[in-house]
C-alpha cells in the first residue's frame, strides 16, 4: 500500500510524498515515509506525541526542507519552492490569527498579498466569514472571539485563498472537550462543503477515525499503516495499530498451537486463549494478542454464552460507567489477567456488582495476534 | 481593582501613598522643587544689580537672536536624525539577538552591545577622539589604503557627531525592541508567510505593529538622550557642534546669566515633550503602553 500513488495516477493526487526523510542531529524525525492522499479527501496522520507528525507537516507546507525524498503538491515538486509560493495552506496549532488586525483583515490578509484589489478582497473575506458563520464578525477584534470562533477564522483565512491543500496541525487540540466534539463536526462539514483536501494531525484516535477518508497511523517517523479507518479498527497491520487505534485489551503469551489461521496462546499469566493471526506465525513464538472489548460477549451462566466460542469465566473488577461506553472491568479466574469488556446498550448488565462471578466469550476470528517483540513493542 | 477583602478605600489609599512617599519624596525634592525654582528664573529680568523684574525677556531673546534658535532647531534636527539612524541599526540587531540566535550566543551578542558602557562616557568619547583625528588610525589607515592622498581631519564633522550619539545610544534603543520583538509568536510569522506574505509585507504588517510600543520607546529615551548630550557633541563636534546643551552651559558657566540659561533649559523641555508628543501622535500610541515596554 506504500507504493501507491507513484507514476501514472499522480494526477488524481494532490498530494504525493515520496521516501522524505527528515534527520535532526542523530535523531531521524521522519523516516522514508511515502503516501499519496487522493484529490479532495479528507487524510489524517495519526500518532503519538513526538513521532514526527508536525515535522512532516512542516516539510509539506516548506518550513523545513526534506533531507532525502520528494514532495509533490497537485503533480508538481516542491523542491525550492518556499512557502509562500507553494498552493498550500496551513492552520496552526494555536491558530496564529493576527491580533494586530480585525477579523477581516485577517481573512483578506492572502488575498492582499496576491495583490487582490481591496474592495474584492473585502467581499471575499465577509462572503468566507459567511460561509463559516460569522458573516458579522469581520470588524470585531481577534481577542474578542471564542475559541471555536477563532478557530473558523484559522480555517476561512486558509480556505479563502482557495488552496490545493489545507493542512490541519492538531487544530482542536486547544479547544476544551465540548468544543472539540462540536469542531469536529463542523470541520467535517466543511471539508464535504469546500471540497478542498485536507491533511489532518492528530493525536487523538477518534478524531482520525471520525473525520478522515483515510488515516496514515504515524509511528517513530514512519507510517505503520494506511487504510480507511474501518480498515484501521478492523484489520490492524501491526501491534502498535492495535493498541493505539481504539481501545483493546492486550494480552501476551506464547503460541501453542496453530490451526491454520487460529492460533492458540497461551499467556505469561497461563490464560489460553485462542486467535487470529495476522501474518504467519510458528508454534512456540512469542504473540501480542489483541481483544477489543465490544467483541467480548458476557452471560451470567456459561450456557448462554454463543455455541463455538471457548467460554471463560472471572470476576468482576470495577465497573467503568461512561455512559454509551460503559465497560466492565475483570479477572480471568485462574490466570487474573485483567480484560475489559463493554457493557451491551440495552442495559442488561446494569446491575453487576464488585466481586461477582461472570462468564465470557469471544469470537476467535475477531481476534488478532502478531508475533511479539517486534520493533514496534 | 475592587477587592472585598481588604478595608475601606481610603485605608488603601493611605497605604498606598505610604509606600510611594520616598519616591514622591525624591521626585518632589530633586526634580519639582528645581523645576520650580528655574521656571521663576526664567520668567525675570535684572534691571539692576539685585533687582529683578518679571517679564519674558529671556524668550524674546531667544527669538530675537537667530544663533540661539538656529542651535535649537539643529539640535532637533540632528537628534531626530540619530534617532532614526540608531533605530534603523538597532533593529536588525535587535531582530538578530531576539529571533535568529538561542541561548549563549543571543546574550553574548547582548553584551557585546553593553560593553561601550563599562566604561565612561568620556573615555570612550575620547577613545573615538583618538581614532578620527588628524593623526589618528582611522586617517592614517585610509591615507595608506590610497582612499585619501593624506590623512585628514574625521573630527568636528556633523557626521562625527551623528556616529558618536548613535553609538552611545545604541544600547537604549536595543534593549525595548529586543523585549517587543521577543514577545512576537514565531508562528505568526511563519502563518503571514505561509499565506503568501514576503520579507517586506510581514515586517510591514506583522513585526512593526507588533513591535510598534517597543519602537516607540526606544525612539523616545535615545531622542531625549541625544538631545540632552552635552559630552558627545562638544567632544566630536569641537567649536561648530552648536548644540544646544552647550548653549544652556555656557549661560550658566560661562556668562553666568542664570536668567537666560533657565529659559533655554525649558525651551529644551518644551522642545522634547511636543516631539514625545508628536511620536506617540504619528505611531498612534498610548504612553503607559509605551513605558511598560522600557
Ligand atoms: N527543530 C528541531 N530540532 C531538533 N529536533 C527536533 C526539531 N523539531 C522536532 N524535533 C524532534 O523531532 C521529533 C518529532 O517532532 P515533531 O514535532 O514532528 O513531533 P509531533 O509528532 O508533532 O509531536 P506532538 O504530537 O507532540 O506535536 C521529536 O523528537 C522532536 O524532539
Ligand atoms: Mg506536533
Amino acid at each position: 500500500m506504500s507504493a501507491a500513488g507513484t507514476g501514472q495516477d499522480a494526477a488524481t493526487h494532490d498530494l504525493d510524498v515520496r521516501g522524505a526523510v527528515k534527520r535532526f542531529a542523530d535523531h531521524v524525525a521522519v523516516d522514508q515515509l511515502s503516501f499519496s492522499v487522493a484529490r479532495g479527501s479528507f487524510f489524517s496522520i495519526l500518532g503519538p506525541s513526538g513521532c514526527g507528525k508536525t515535522t512532516l507537516l512542516r516539510m509539506i507546507a516548506g518550513f523545513i526542507q526534506p533531507d532525502d525524498g520528494e514532495i509533490l503538491i497537485g503533480g508538481r515538486s516542491m523542491a525550492g519552492v518556499g512557502p509562500n509560493r507553494r498552493p498550500v495552506n496551513m492552520v496552526f496549532q494555536q491558530l496564529a490569527l493576527f491580533p494586530m488586525m480585525s477579523v477581516g483583515d485577517n481573512v483578506a490578509f492572502g488575498l492582499a498579498r496576491r495583490g487582490v484589489a481591496r474592495a474584492e478582497r473585502l467581499r471575499r473575506a465577509q462572503a468566507m466569514l459567511e460561509r463559516v458563520g460569522l458573516g458579522g464578525a469581520a470588524r470585531k477584534k481577534v481577542d474578542e472571539l471564542s475559541g471555536g470562533q477563532r478557530q473558523r477564522v484559522a480555517i476561512a483565512r486558509s480556505l479563502v485563498l482557495e488552496p490545493t491543500l489545507l493542512l490541519l496541525d492538531e487544530p482542536l487540540g486547544a479547544l476544551d472537550l465540548k468544543l472539540r466534539e462540536h469542531m469536529k463536526i463542523e470541520l467535517k462539514q466543511l471539508q464535504a462543503a469546500f471540497g478542498t483536501t485536507f491533511v489532518y494531525i492528530t493525536h487523538d484516535q477518534s478524531e482520525a477515525l471520525v473525520l478522515s477518508d483515510h488515516v496514515g497511523v504515524m509511528n517513530r517517523g514512519r507510517f505503520e499503516q494506511q487504510g480507511t479507518p474501518q480498515q484501521l479498527y478492523y484489520e490492524p497491520a501491526t501491534p502498535f495499530v492495535a493498541g493505539f487505534v481504539g481501545a483493546n485489551n492486550r494480552i501476551v503469551g506464547r503460541a501453542t498451537g496453530v490451526a491454520g489461521a487460529i492460533v492458540s496462546i497461551t499467556s505469561e499469566q497461563g490464560w489460553l486463549i485462542r486467535a487470529r493471526s495476522a501474518t504467519a506465525i510458528a508454534a512456540g513464538t512469542a504473540v501480542e494478542a489483541f481483544v477489543r472489548p465490544e467483541v467480548a460477549v458476557l452471560a451470567r451462566a456459561a450456557a448462554d454464552l454463543p455455541a463455538g466460542q471457548p467460554a471463560h469465566g472471572g470476576e468482576v473488577e470495577s465497573l467503568l460507567f461512561d455512559g454509551a461506553n460503559s465497560a466492565v472491568l475483570l479477572r480471568e479466574r485462574q490466570s487474573r489477567v485483567e480484560f475489559r469488556i463493554a457493557l451491551p446498550q440495552t442495559g442488561q448488565f446494569a446491575d453487576l456488582r464488585v466481586g461477582e462471578p461472570i462468564h465470557f466469550s469471544f469470537d476467535p476470528a475477531r481476534a488478532v495476534c502478531f508475533p511479539a517483540g517486534v520493533a514496534h513493542a | 481593582m475592587p477587592d472585598a477583602t481588604s478595608g475601606p478605600a481610603w485605608e488603601r489609599r493611605l497605604l498606598l501613598g505610604l509606600l510611594l512617599a520616598p519616591a514622591l519624596l525624591w521626585l518632589f525634592a530633586l526634580i519639582v522643587l528645581p523645576q520650580i525654582d528655574l521656571a521663576l528664573l526664567s520668567f525675570r529680568e535684572r534691571v539692576a544689580p539685585r533687582e529683578y523684574v518679571a517679564s519674558l525677556a529671556q524668550y524674546r531673546t531667544f527669538f530675537a537672536e537667530p544663533l540661539y534658535w538656529h542651535v535649537f532647531v539643529r539640535t532637533a534636527v540632528m537628534s531626530l536624525a540619530a534617532t532614526l539612524a540608531t533605530l534603523l541599526i538597532a533593529f536588525p540587531v535587535a531582530w538578530t539577538i531576539a529571533k535568529l540566535l538561542r541561548g549563549r550566543l543571543s546574550a553574548l551578542l547582548f553584551v557585546v552591545c553593553l560593553i561601550p558602557f563599562w566604561v565612561s562616557e568620556t573615555v570612550r568619547t575620547l577613545g573615538w577622539m583618538i581614532l578620527l583625528r588628524e593623526s589618528g588610525v582611522l586617517p592614517a589607515l585610509l591615507a595608506h589604503l590610497g582612499v585619501t592622498a593624506a590623512p585628514v581631519e574625521l573630527l568636528y564633522h556633523d557626521a562625527t557627531i551623528l556616529v558618536g550619539l548613535v553609538y552611545t545610544s545604541l544600547l537604549f534603543m536595543v534593549v525595548p525592541l529586543v523585549s517587543s520583538l521577543e514577545s512576537l509568536d514565531n508562528s505568526l510569522i511563519e502563518a503571514a508567510y505561509d499565506l503568501g506574505g514576503s520579507g517586506w509585507s510581514i515586517l510591514r504588517e506583522i513585526v512593526i505593529p507588533h513591535a510598534a510600543p517597543g519602537i516607540t520607546a526606544g525612539c523616545i529615551v535615545v531622542f531625549m538622550l541625544m538631545l540632552g548630550n552635552y559630552l558627545t557633541p562638544t567632544l566630536l563636534g569641537g567649536k561648530s557642534s552648536q548644540w544646544f546643551t552647550e548653549q544652556i552651559y555656557t549661560q550658566f558657566i560661562v556668562r553666568f546669566n542664570w536668567e537666560q540659561g533657565a529659559a533655554f533649559g525649558f525651551l529644551l523641555l518644551a522642545l522634547s515633550t511636543s516631539m514625545v508628543w508628536l511620536g506617540l501622535k504619528l505611531s498612534g500610541q498610548r504612553f503607559g503602553d509605551v513605558m511598560r515596554r522600557t
